[in-house]
């Protein structure tokens, strides 16, 4: 791989951004590549947006991803995933947790932004809360996307389960590794056969 | 070591420890803060919290003129704090080596100012090495520990926001661990009053030196290991590029990516500067750009040696860079957005988690119609809605001092009205000098602490107040009823409530309002991301007793028992 794979990863302060950013920036290292990956701390735990750049190929230079060169927004909320939109690349894949976090003060989300995310992303997968509420663990959900975003990632699957037992906290990398499988068959079984549109 | 993906923050510490450090310390500051954290627990090296960065840097040079290798670790607005010892020791020079870490702040991310460090370094008269990813980062504090050393000199290593939390791969270790050298300076405090004592008459002997070492330091900077000049392959080494670019720190890795073949003269270390390398690669390129974030500090001192150059005409001294400003400065095709959504985005704005056990302060405070001047912290978000609750915010510290000037003019319907709000490891930090001028000059005041056991913003740094040090381990903790004895507040003007018990709050802030003089409110609550983590190694419910207990012993109006 000569250019340069760029993933954007966002949510809101609290949601586990990070450690899916640091899985993803260590299975790519663990493939032999380059890697460079930024994130905002600090404001992070309380409620503001959190973003990860994760950058990988044969030479990383900027840990940033220029505006309007994301390969692959991974978005743990619709909102967020709206609000990076304008940094997807031509062509850009996107991936999001229909679950929403509404900000204080306020009530609900425009109408539409389902249809509006489907419009601006037509190489999309969208887990509905539903679907993995129960099989997984609200701490491991952030896994669960990223093995959703997995099928749009150029990376084997043995290093995301390496990154995994390399970066998961103690005890945690079985349940962090059946998330990401679970997440990775939801996103399979949504290309195959497209959902309907609500 | 499982990883060889290092935040630039991690990688000072590596690089700390693989050069032998012996003290580590600091103050907890965003985004210098994961340094000490990962330096702590690494074996042979004590490492600290300090109460501000004036101690950590005292503390700093007391063990580098004993002998020891020292990290001392701040963030930008930090180094205003430490500004006083700073300059001395650059005077009295160091013995073993003394690395200073600014955390600078482009953008503003968490900082109350957006200065450029580089500045004090010009000021103080000190090197100062500047890193662009975590392998530089790893490497130059080592080089700066050896700078420190050869020249006698404390030695600034400055990071900023983008490099302290970007991760890049380092190096792979010669065997499977980081090996740790050992420092070459035994230690041993050797006296030398005309050098470590300075008097007028010894220090004016001192300023000399100091001059002196910056000649040699300017003559060093010329070849220095840290500097280089990147010539694109294929373009011979006496032609005359079309353009090129001097940078430095993270500005360079995007001037790589935009324009890859462009010649660059990287500088790693920002001061001082290396005036013929400087002309020699300016002379080799038609356009000559220089990449800086922030104060133009390059671009001025070229242009005061005629050096033509393009700085702040293409790039802004407002806030940080990226790929895409650098990108547009250098006139390189930019990617236009190919998304354009047709909703609006709505607002995200962090605030004060729900359930933060301080809110009803800020509330009542309102609704008792008080001027709040606020401080640093969490607490900072008080000033956002829903709360709306600050009128003011300087610097750590400043809550309690600016009141008692406030005070001193305001018109008799805002006399008695103005209350400070500050947190805990604050009012460690600079808060009980504030308390202490108000009594000792007889002032009138509410003085509030949050005390959330816990230096909260930062992410759960202990401090004076919280009953432990770094690494989590017991300390004895201030004790706010011996302080208040101590500073002659009567016990009828002091009050420590449970921040969950609202009605009390209310009625303490009612009755406290209604006294003169000085009058200090505790509210004791614990912060809830520090409870999670107390919960988890088993000291919640001790520490949970030991505020109830001060609430108990200290109840408003001091009808205790
Ligand atoms: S981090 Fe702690 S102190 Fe800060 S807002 Fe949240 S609960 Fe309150």
């Amino acid at each position: 791989m000569s250019e340069v794979f760029n993933a954007l990863l966002v949510g809101v302060g609290g949601q586990g951004i990070v450690l899916s950013s640091d899985i993803l920036a260590e299975a790519a290292a663990l493939s032999g590549l380059d890697v460079k990956k930024s994130e905002i701390h600090g404001m992070s735990r309380r409620g503001g947006p959190v973003f990860s750049h994760v950058r990988f190929g044969a030479v990383v230079h900027s840990p940033v991803i220029p505006t309007g060169a994301a390969d692959l927004i991974l978005a743990m909320e619709p909102m967020e995933l709206l609000r990076w939109a304008p940094w997807a690349g031509p062509g850009a894949a996107a991936c999001y947790l229909a679950a929403p976090i509404l900000p204080v003060g306020v009530e609900e989300y425009p109408e539409g932004l389902a249809d509006e995310l489907a419009r601006l992303f037509p190489r999309l997968v969208r887990i509905e809360l539903a679907s993995i509420r129960r099989s997984v663990p609200l701490k491991v959900r952030n896994t669960a996307l990223l093995g959703a975003a997995s099928v749009f990632l150029p990376l084997e699957l043995d290093s995301f389960a390496a990154a995994i037992t390399v970066l998961a906290p103690r005890g945690s990398a079985e349940a962090n590794q059946a998330a990401f499988d679970t997440g990775r068959a939801l996103a399979e079984a949504q290309l195959k056969e497209p959902a309907d549109v609500e | 070591m499982h990883t060889r993906l290092l935040s630039g923050n991690e990688a000072v510490a590596l690089g700390a420890w693989e050069a032998g450090v012996a003290v580590g310390c600091g103050y907890p500051g965003t985004p210098s803060t994961e340094i000490l954290e990962a330096l702590a627990g690494k074996p042979g090296v004590y490492t600290e919290w300090s109460v501000n960065e004036k101690v950590a840097l005292e503390v700093g040079v007391g063990a580098a003129l004993a002998g020891g290798r020292t990290l001392v670790t701040m963030k930008h607005v930090g180094v205003n704090v430490a500004a006083d010892p700073l300059f001395t020791a650059s005077y009295t020079g160091v013995r073993a080596g003394l690395v200073i870490v600014t955390a600078d702040d482009p953008e503003l991310h968490s900082s109350q100012n957006e200065q450029d460090n580089r500045n004090y370094a010009i000021a103080a008269k000190v090197p100062m090495l500047e890193p662009s990813d975590s392998q530089e980062a790893r490497e130059f504090t080592r080089l700066a520990f050896e700078l420190s050393e050869t020249f006698d000199t404390p030695v600034f290593l400055r990071m900023t926001t983008r490099l302290s939390h970007s991760k890049s791969l380092i190096e792979p270790f010669a065997g499977d661990a980081p090996q740790r050298t050992e420092a070459p300076l035994a230690p041993g405090f050797e006296p030398d009053p005309r050098k470590y004592v300075m008097i007028p008459g010894h220090a004016r002997a001192r300023r000399v030196a100091v001059e002196d070492r910056m000649q040699r330091l300017i003559e060093a900077a010329e070849d220095h290991p840290a500097n280089r000049i990147e010539w694109p392959d294929g373009l011979p080494a006496d032609a005359i590029a079309e353009f090129g670019v001097i940078t430095s720190g993270i500005p360079y890795s995007y001037v790589k990516e935009v324009a890859p073949q462009a010649p660059v003269l990287k500088l790693g270390l920002v001061h001082p500067l290396p005036r013929r390398l400087l002309a020699e690669f300016a002379a080799r390129v038609r356009w000559l750009y220089v990449v800086e974030e922030l104060d133009p500090v390059i671009e001025t001192q070229l242009k005061a040696w005629g050096i033509d150059c393009v700085g702040r005409e293409a790039f802004s001294g407002i806030g940080e860079f990226s790929p895409t400003i650098v990108a547009r400065g250098l006139g390189r095709p930019l990617p236009a957005p190919t998304l354009s959504p047709q909703l609006e985005v709505t607002v995200r704005r962090p605030g004060l988690c729900p359930g933060c056990p301080h809110d009803h302060v800020f509330t009542e405070l309102r609704r008792l119609g008080f001027i709040v001047s606020g401080d640093i912290g969490c607490y900072s978000l008080g000033v956002l809605p829903p709360y709306n609750a600050m009128d003011t915010l300087l610097d750590m510290g400043a809550s309690l001092t600016m009141a008692q000037g406030m005070d001193l003019v305001v018109p008799p319907e805002q006399k008695g009205r103005i209350a400070a709000v500050i947190g805990d490891s604050t009012f460690a930090h600079s808060g009980i000098t504030g308390l202490l001028n108000a009594v000792w000059n007889g002032r009138d005041g509410l003085y509030v602490v949050l005390d959330n056991g816990t230096t909260a913003m930062t992410g759960m740094q202990p401090n004076p107040l919280s009953g432990e040090r770094m690494g989590r381990s017991d300390a004895p903790s201030l004790d706010y009823a011996l302080l208040a004895k101590a500073m002659h507040i009567p016990d009828d003007r002091l009050a420590m409530v449970d921040a969950y018990d609202t009605a009390t709050i209310s009625a303490a802030l009612e009755h406290l309002a209604g006294q003169s003089g000085v009058r200090l409110l505790v509210v004791l609550g614990l912060c809830l991301i520090e409870g999670q983590k107390l919960k988890r190694i088993e000291k919640l419910d001790l520490k949970k007793t030991v505020r109830r207990e001060l609430v108990r012993t200290h109840p408003l109006g001091g009808q205790h028992e």
